[in-house]
C-alpha cells in the first residue's frame, strides 16, 4: 500500500447550461507534500475544475478522494473541513473589514469575538512564514500584493493541509512572485501539499514539482517537471506544435498621430493614477503598455478617447492632413469622430463598449445609431454590418438577433473589435485584447492589429503577456506607479530589462 | 465538525435556464394565476363563510355586472396602464421611480387648479387642452428634481422619490384648505359639479371614453419610443451599463434627466386623467397606491405593453370585485389590497420557474 | 418649559415607532435585502396584535392586562414574521427583485391592516370601534416612583415598556452587528455574498434570519403604535408614512441602529414640531408638515457627496445571490 493521495479526482464532469462542458471527465491526482501545478489555456477548464474542490460548484458526474476516502463537498464549508483551502484569482474578500476580520470570516469560534487571540495567532503564522501583515488594516487599504497575503494567511489560519493557488501570480511584480514562491517553498517544506493554477511555462518549471495538463475541458496526461520543457509543455496545452511567432511587418509610413503631454489623473477618491505621462504613438505602428494590471492603463487610453478627465497636462492629434486637435479640451463622440477608436476590454468583458443585454445589431449601433438627422434609429446600416462582422471573423453565434451575452468570450471580443475597425480609423486602441480568449481567436485578433498596423493606423496595445508583447509591438511602454518607467524598442530589447522597468527599476526614488 | 454525508439521497440543484419555450412560460404563468386565485378564495371564504365559487361569480359580476360596473373597470384599467406605461422609461432605465404616486399627485393638483379658476372664464375645449399641458409640466418638475440629483450626485433615487410622494401629499393638504367645499369638509367636493367645465366630455356614449383614447395613444406612441427612437435606444444604453452609455457618448445626465421627465409628465397626465376625467376632485387619497401598483405590474410585463394592459386588466378586474364583495358584507373595501397582494405574490414568485430549472441530483458514490 | 417638556415627550413618543421600524431595517439591510416592505409589516404587525388582545379581551369576562399583553406581543411578532417569510421565501428562495417584492408587500400590508382594522368587529359580530383598553392600559404602563421625579422623570420615565425594548433593541443590535461573531457574518453576507459564501457563511439561513428577526422588530413599532400611541384602537391609514420614514431612517443612521435612536427622535420631533411653532394657521401647518421628507431629502443629498467606505449601505444591497451565476 502507498500512502494516499492527498486528493484524486475521478472522471469529474461539470456542464453549465446545456451547451458548455467546462469539465468532460477530468482525472487529477495530487500528493502530500508536493506543488502541482495546473496548466491549461484560458477556457480550458482550470479554475472550474478547482471551483468544485473549493465548494463553489458541485460535479453534475465523478468522484472526489480525500486522502483515500470519497468525499462529498457540496459547499464551501465542507471544503474547509477536509482541509482544503483556495486562494481565488479575483480575491474573495469584504473591503470595509479589516485584514483579521476577513481572516476569521466564516469560522466557528465564541460568539463574542475577540480580537486579540486573533491578532496574536495571525502575527504568530505571519512571523513562521515570513509575511508582512497588518492585521487590523482595512483590506480597501491595501495594495493587491497585500490582498494576496490575506488570503494566503487566511487559509494557513484555518489549518488547510491543501492550498489552491488560481493564477496568483497575475497580478504581481517579478520581484512578489518570487517572495511568493519562497513562501510556498517553505509550506512545501511543512508538509502541505499546494496546487497552482497557471498559464506561465517558466512559473511552471520554476515552481512545481508535476505538471498536469487541461484542454478544453478535458485532462491531457501529467509529467514530472523534471522531465517537463517549455516546447513540450506548449504542446500538451495546445495540442498540436504551434509556432509563438507573431508575423511583424516593418513600420511604413510613420509619422506622429497622438502626442501625450505631461497628463496627470487622479481618481474619484484623490489617489494620482498618472503621472506626468508623456509619449507619442505613431501611424504605422504598434505601441504595446505594458505594466502589471491597475497602473494606470485603464485612465491612459480612456483619457485619450476622452471618457478620463486629465488633471493636467494635454493630449494632441495630429491628423493624417496636418491639422492639430486638442483631444483633451473634446468630448468622446467628437473624438470619436475624429477616426479615434477605442475598443476596450475591461476585466468585466460587456462592461464597456458591448451591450450584453442588447443583439449583435443594437451593439453594432451603439457608436452611430445618431447619424442622420431622424429621431428613429435606422437599423438597416447596423445588420449589414453585424453580417459582415460575423461573416469576416468567423463569429460562432446563433443567428445576428442573439444577445451578444449569449456568447463565448472569443466571439464577443470579435464583435466589438470587428466593430470598431469597421470604420478604418486612424488610432486604434486596444486594452488586453486576447484576455479569455483561445489561442486561435488570440491569433485573429493579432492579425487585425497588423492588419490595422499595416493600413496606417496608429495602434496602442495594452497587454498582460509580455511575452506577446515583445513580439507583437514596435515599440513598448511600461507603466509603472502611474509613472512611465521607460519606452524601448521590442525588437531589441528583453523581457527581463522590461520586467525591471514593470516594478519602477528606474526612477521613482 | 461532523459532516458525514449519507450516501445516496438527493440534492436539489438549481440551474438557470438558458431559454424557455413561450408556451411552457405561459402555462407556468397560468398556473399561478390559478393558484393565486385559489389561494384568493380560501381567503375569502374564511372572512366570508361563503361558497368561493358564488364569491367568484359576485367578483366577476362586481367587476364587469352592469354596463356602469364595466365602465369602472375599463376606467381604473386604463388609469392603472398609463401609469404603467409612463414608469416604463424610467425602469428600462434601470432607475427606480417610486414617486409616480407624487407625480400623479403634482399632475392631479394642476389640473383641480386649473378646473376651479379657470372653470367659467376658458371656453371648455381649450382649458382641457390647457389643463392637459400644466398636468404633464407639473408632473415633469416632479419627476426631475431626483433625475438632476441623481445625474450630477448620485443621490439614492428610491428613497428621494419616496419623500416626494409625502411632499405632495402635503401640498395637496395645503391646497385643500383653500379649495375646500363646502368649507368645513375639509375636502374639496366634485369640482364644476353644475358646469362640468373642464370635465373630460363623453365619447362613445361614456364618461371615460377619452380616457381610454388618451391612454391606449399614449401606449402606443410609447412603445414606438421605446422601440424604434434614438432616445428609446439611449436610454436603454444608460440603464443596461453607464460605462457603455459613456463610452458611446451618450451624456448620462442629459439622457436620465431627459427620460424621468418623460416618466414624471406621463404620470401627471395621469393625474390629470384621474382628476379631470374620472373622480372630479382632489384629495391626498386620489393616486390612491396605484403609483406603486403600476411598478408591479410594468416590470412583471418585462415593459411589454400588451402584457401590462393583460396584467392591469386581471388586476383591476379583481380589486375591483373584491370591492363588491366586500361592501356586499359591509366590510371595508381595503379587501382588495389584500387580493391584490395575493395575486402579485404569485405572479412575481413564478417568474422564478421560467428563470431556473430546479434538478434533482443523484449523488454518486454509494459504497 | 412645560412646553419643551411636552415637546420631548411627544417627539420621543412619535420617534419610537419609527425607531423599531430603522432598527428592523437595518438589521434586514445588513443581510444585502432592500425590504420596501417594512411599512407593510409594521401595519401588519400592528393589526395582529391588536386583534390577539381583542380575542383575548371578547373571549374572558376579566381580562388580565399583562396576559393581553403577551397575546398581543405574540401575535404581533407572529404576524410580522409571516409578512417577512413571504419577502424572504420570494426574494431568497425564489430570487424575485427585491423592490418590487417589497413594494407588494407594502401594499399587501397596508391592506390586512387597514381591512381587519376596520372589519374585524363585524367580522367578530359585533359593531362599532375596536378597542382593547385593558390590554393597552398595560402597554401604557409607566414605571412607577421614577416617573414621578419632575423634568427627569417625565423625560426619562414617562412611557410604556416598549419605548425602552425599542431603544434596548437598537443597543443590542448595534453590539451584536458591531462585536458579535454573526455580527461580522451578517455584514460579510451584506457586502459580498459571493465572499461569505466562499468563507463557509450560509448566505440564505443569514438573509432570512436577518430578515425575519428584522421584521419582528419592525412589527413591534406598528404595535406600540396600535397600544401605546393610540391607545389599543385602530384609525384606518392612521400609522401614516411612518414606516417609510423608518426605512429613510436607514440611511440617515449610516446602517448603525444606535444612530437610529437620537435619528428617530429627531423624525419625530419634526413630526409634530408644527404643533409647537406659533402663528400657524391651517394651511401653513400642512407646509410645516413636509419639515421630515424634505429634510431627509437634504440630508440624502448630503450623504450621497460623501465617500467613506465605511458610511455607504451594504455593497450588495438590493441584489440576489445565486452562486452559480456565470
Amino acid at each position: 500500500m502507498t500512502t494516499p493521495y492527498a486528493i484524486e479526482l475521478k472522471d469529474i464532469t461539470k456542464r453549465f447550461g446545456s451547451k458548455v462542458i467546462a469539465n468532460d471527465h477530468v482525472q487529477l491526482t495530487l500528493k502530500k507534500g508536493e506543488i502541482l501545478s495546473i496548466l491549461g489555456e484560458n477556457g480550458s477548464g482550470k479554475t472550474t475544475l478547482m471551483n468544485m474542490l473549493s465548494g463553489i460548484y458541485f460535479p453534475d458526474e465523478g468522484q472526489i478522494f480525500v486522502n483515500g476516502k470519497e468525499v462529498l463537498i457540496r459547499s464551501p464549508r465542507d471544503s474547509f473541513d477536509l482541509g482544503i483551502g483556495m486562494i481565488h484569482q479575483h480575491f474573495k474578500l469584504i473591503d470595509i473589514l479589516t485584514a483579521a476580520e476577513n481572516i476569521i470570516l466564516g469560522l466557528d469560534g465564541p460568539s463574542r469575538l475577540n480580537m486579540k487571540e486573533v491578532k496574536a495567532k495571525i502575527n504568530e503564522l505571519t512571523g513562521k512564514y515570513g509575511f508582512d501583515l497588518n492585521p487590523d488594516q482595512k483590506i480597501y487599504d491595501m495594495s493587491v500584493s497585500q490582498k494576496q497575503t490575506v488570503e494566503i494567511v487566511k487559509v494557513l489560519y484555518r489549518g488547510a493541509d491543501v492550498l489552491i493557488l488560481d493564477e496568483p501570480t497575475a497580478v504581481l511584480t517579478p520581484q512578489e512572485t518570487t517572495r511568493l514562491f519562497k513562501v510556498l517553498k517553505n509550506m512545501r517544506d511543512a508538509g502541505k501539499s499546494i496546487i497552482i493554477i497557471t498559464h506561465k511555462l517558466n512559473e511552471v518549471l520554476e515552481i512545481s514539482d508535476r505538471v498536469s495538463v487541461l484542454r478544453k475541458g478535458k485532462y491531457v496526461g501529467s509529467v514530472e517537471t523534471r522531465d517537463a520543457t517549455v516546447e513540450s509543455l506548449t504542446e500538451m496545452m495546445v495540442g498540436e506544435k504551434v509556432s509563438l511567432d507573431i508575423e511583424r511587418t516593418k513600420p511604413q509610413g510613420v509619422e506622429i498621430r497622438v502626442e501625450v503631454r505631461g497628463i496627470n489623473v487622479r481618481s474619484h477618491e484623490g489617489v494620482h493614477i498618472l503621472r506626468d505621462v508623456s509619449f507619442v504613438a505613431r501611424s504605422g505602428e504598434i505601441l504595446g503598455i505594458a505594466g502589471i494590471s491597475g497602473n494606470g492603463q485603464k485612465e491612459l487610453l480612456e483619457a485619450i478617447a476622452g471618457l478620463q478627465e486629465i488633471e493636467s497636462g494635454e493630449i494632441l492629434y495630429d491628423a493624417p492632413d496636418g491639422t492639430v486637435s486638442k483631444l483633451s479640451e473634446m468630448k468622446p463622440e467628437e473624438i470619436y469622430k475624429l477616426n479615434i477608436h477605442l475598443a476596450f476590454v475591461p476585466e468585466d468583458r460587456l462592461g464597456m463598449g458591448l451591450v450584453g443585454s442588447m443583439d449583435l445589431i443594437d451593439n453594432m449601433m451603439i457608436r452611430s445609431y445618431k447619424d442622420g438627422w431622424r429621431p428613429y434609429v435606422d437599423r438597416r446600416p447596423p445588420r449589414k454590418l453585424a453580417e459582415e462582422v460575423v461573416e469576416k471573423l468567423e463569429v460562432q453565434t446563433p443567428s445576428i438577433s442573439t444577445p451578444v451575452s449569449r456568447l463565448s468570450g472569443g466571439n464577443v471580443q470579435k464583435i466589438l473589435v470587428g466593430r470598431e475597425i469597421a470604420t478604418s480609423p486612424t488610432v486604434l486602441m486596444v486594452a488586453y485584447p486576447v484576455r479569455g480568449l483561445d489561442i486561435n481567436s488570440s491569433y485573429a485578433i493579432y492579425n487585425l492589429l497588423n492588419e490595422q498596423k499595416q493600413k496606417g493606423a496608429a495602434v496602442i496595445c495594452v497587454g498582460e503577456d509580455l511575452d506577446v508583447l515583445m513580439e507583437l509591438c514596435d515599440k513598448i511602454l511600461v507603466l509603472a506607479g502611474g509613472r512611465v518607467s521607460g519606452i524601448v524598442n521590442a525588437r531589441k530589447s528583453t523581457k527581463e530589462e522590461v520586467g525591471l522597468l514593470m516594478t519602477g527599476g528606474k526612477g521613482d526614488k | 465538525m461532523n459532516k458525514k454525508h449519507a450516501a445516496g439521497g438527493s440534492v436539489f440543484h438549481l440551474t438557470k435556464r438558458s431559454s424557455i419555450s413561450r408556451k411552457k412560460a405561459w402555462a407556468i404563468r397560468f398556473a399561478a394565476i390559478l393558484l393565486s386565485l385559489l389561494v384568493c378564495a380560501v381567503f375569502i371564504f374564511m372572512i366570508t363563510k361563503q361558497n368561493p365559487l358564488q364569491v367568484y361569480a359576485g367578483i366577476i359580476d362586481g367587476a364587469v355586472g352592469t354596463n356602469r360596473r364595466l365602465w369602472v373597470t375599463i376606467r381604473e384599467t386604463m388609469t392603472l396602464l398609463i401609469i404603467a406605461v409612463g414608469l416604463t422609461p424610467a425602469f428600462r432605465m434601470r432607475f427606480w421611480n417610486i414617486g409616480a404616486e407624487g407625480q400623479i399627485l403634482m399632475g392631479g393638483m394642476m389640473t383641480a387648479f386649473m378646473m376651479i379658476n379657470f372653470g367659467n372664464t376658458i371656453p371648455s375645449g381649450l382649458l382641457l387642452v390647457l389643463i392637459l399641458i400644466v398636468s404633464v409640466a407639473a408632473g415633469m418638475i416632479w419627476g426631475l428634481f431626483p433625475a438632476v440629483f441623481k445625474a450630477y450626485f448620485n443621490t439614492n433615487e428610491t428613497l428621494f422619490t419616496l419623500m416626494l410622494n409625502y411632499v405632495a401629499i402635503q401640498i395637496i393638504d395645503f391646497c385643500i384648505v383653500y379649495w375646500e367645499n363646502p368649507k368645513g369638509s375639509n375636502s374639496v367636493g366634485i369640482i364644476n359639479a353644475g358646469t362640468r367645465a373642464g370635465w373630460m366630455p363623453q365619447v362613445f356614449g361614456s364618461d371615460y371614453g377619452l380616457n381610454v383614447i388618451i391612454v391606449i395613444l399614449v401606449t402606443i406612441l410609447m412603445s414606438l419610443y421605446m422601440r424604434y427612437s434614438k432616445q428609446g435606444y439611449e436610454l436603454a444604453v444608460v440603464g443596461e451599463s453607464q460605462n457603455t452609455a459613456r463610452y458611446a457618448g451618450i451624456s448620462v445626465p442629459r439622457v436620465m434627466i431627459r427620460t424621468m421627465m418623460i416618466s414624471g409628465g406621463i404620470c401627471g397626465l395621469a393625474g390629470a386623467i384621474i382628476v379631470s376625467g374620472a373622480s372630479h376632485t382632489i384629495s391626498t387619497a386620489t393616486a390612491g397606491g396605484r403609483g406603486f401598483t403600476a411598478i408591479i405590474v410594468a416590470w412583471m410585463s418585462k415593459f411589454n405593453p400588451i402584457a401590462m394592459l393583460a396584467v392591469s386588466v386581471f388586476l383591476v378586474f379583481m380589486q375591483q370585485g373584491s370591492i363588491q364583495i366586500a361592501s356586499q358584507f359591509g366590510l371595508n373595501e381595503n379587501a382588495s389590497d389584500i387580493i391584490t397582494g395575493i395575486l402579485l405574490f404569485f405572479l412575481i414568485g413564478c417568474e422564478f420557474f421560467i428563470n431556473y430549472r430546479i434538478e434533482r441530483k443523484k449523488e454518486s458514490g454509494e459504497g | 418649559m412645560n412646553v419643551i417638556l411636552t415637546f420631548i415627550q411627544q417627539a420621543i413618543g412619535q420617534g419610537i415607532a419609527i425607531l423599531f421600524g430603522a432598527t428592523g431595517e437595518i438589521l434586514t439591510e445588513k443581510s444585502g435585502n432592500l425590504n420596501l416592505g417594512i411599512p407593510g409589516i409594521m401595519y401588519m404587525g400592528g393589526i395582529a396584535g391588536l386583534m390577539g388582545a381583542f380575542f383575548y379581551e371578547n373571549g374572558n369576562e376579566n381580562p388580565i392586562p399583562v396576559v393581553g399583553l403577551v397575546v398581543a406581543m405574540l401575535c404581533c411578532v407572529a404576524a410580522s414574521v409571516l409578512g417577512g417569510l413571504i419577502y424572504t421565501f420570494l426574494t431568497v428562495t425564489l430570487r424575485a427583485n427585491q423592490n418590487v417584492v417589497g413594494l407588494a408587500l407594502t401594499t399587501f400590508g397596508t391592506g390586512f391592516g387597514n381591512f381587519f382594522g376596520g372589519s374585524i368587529s363585524k367580522i367578530a359580530g359585533g359593531v362599532g370601534q375596536i378597542s382593547v383598553k385593558v390590554t393597552a392600559s398595560a402597554f401604557r404602563a409607566r414605571i412607577p416612583v421614577l416617573s414621578g421625579i419632575p423634568v427627569l422623570g417625565q423625560i426619562l420615565f414617562s412611557y410604556g415598556f416598549l419605548t425602552y425594548l425599542a431603544i434596548i433593541l437598537a443597543l443590542v443590535s448595534t453590539y451584536v452587528i458591531r462585536r458579535m461573531r454573526v455580527g461580522l457574518h451578517l455584514i460579510a453576507v451584506g457586502e459580498s455574498p459571493a465572499t461569505a459564501d466562499a468563507a463557509g457563511i450560509n448566505v440564505s439561513r443569514y438573509k432570512y434570519t436577518a430578515t425575519l428577526i428584522g421584521s419582528a422588530i419592525a412589527g413591534l413599532g406598528g404595535l406600540y403604535f396600535v397600544m401605546e400611541y393610540l391607545g389599543g384602537t385602530w384609525s384606518n391609514n392612521g400609522f401614516g408614512d411612518r414606516g417609510w420614514l423608518a426605512v429613510a431612517l436607514v440611511i440617515l443612521a449610516l446602517w448603525n441602529p444606535a444612530n437610529a435612536i437620537w435619528g428617530s427622535f429627531i423624525f419625530g420631533g419634526l413630526y409634530i414640531i408644527y404643533i409647537y411653532i406659533p402663528g400657524l394657521n391651517r394651511a401653513t401647518q400642512e407646509l410645516v408638515k413636509m419639515f421630515p421628507y424634505v429634510i431627509t431629502i437634504i440630508v440624502l443629498i448630503f450623504t450621497s457627496r460623501r465617500n467613506k467606505p465605511e458610511n455607504q449601505p451594504p455593497a450588495s444591497l438590493g441584489l440576489n445571490y445565486f452562486r452559480e451565476e456565470r
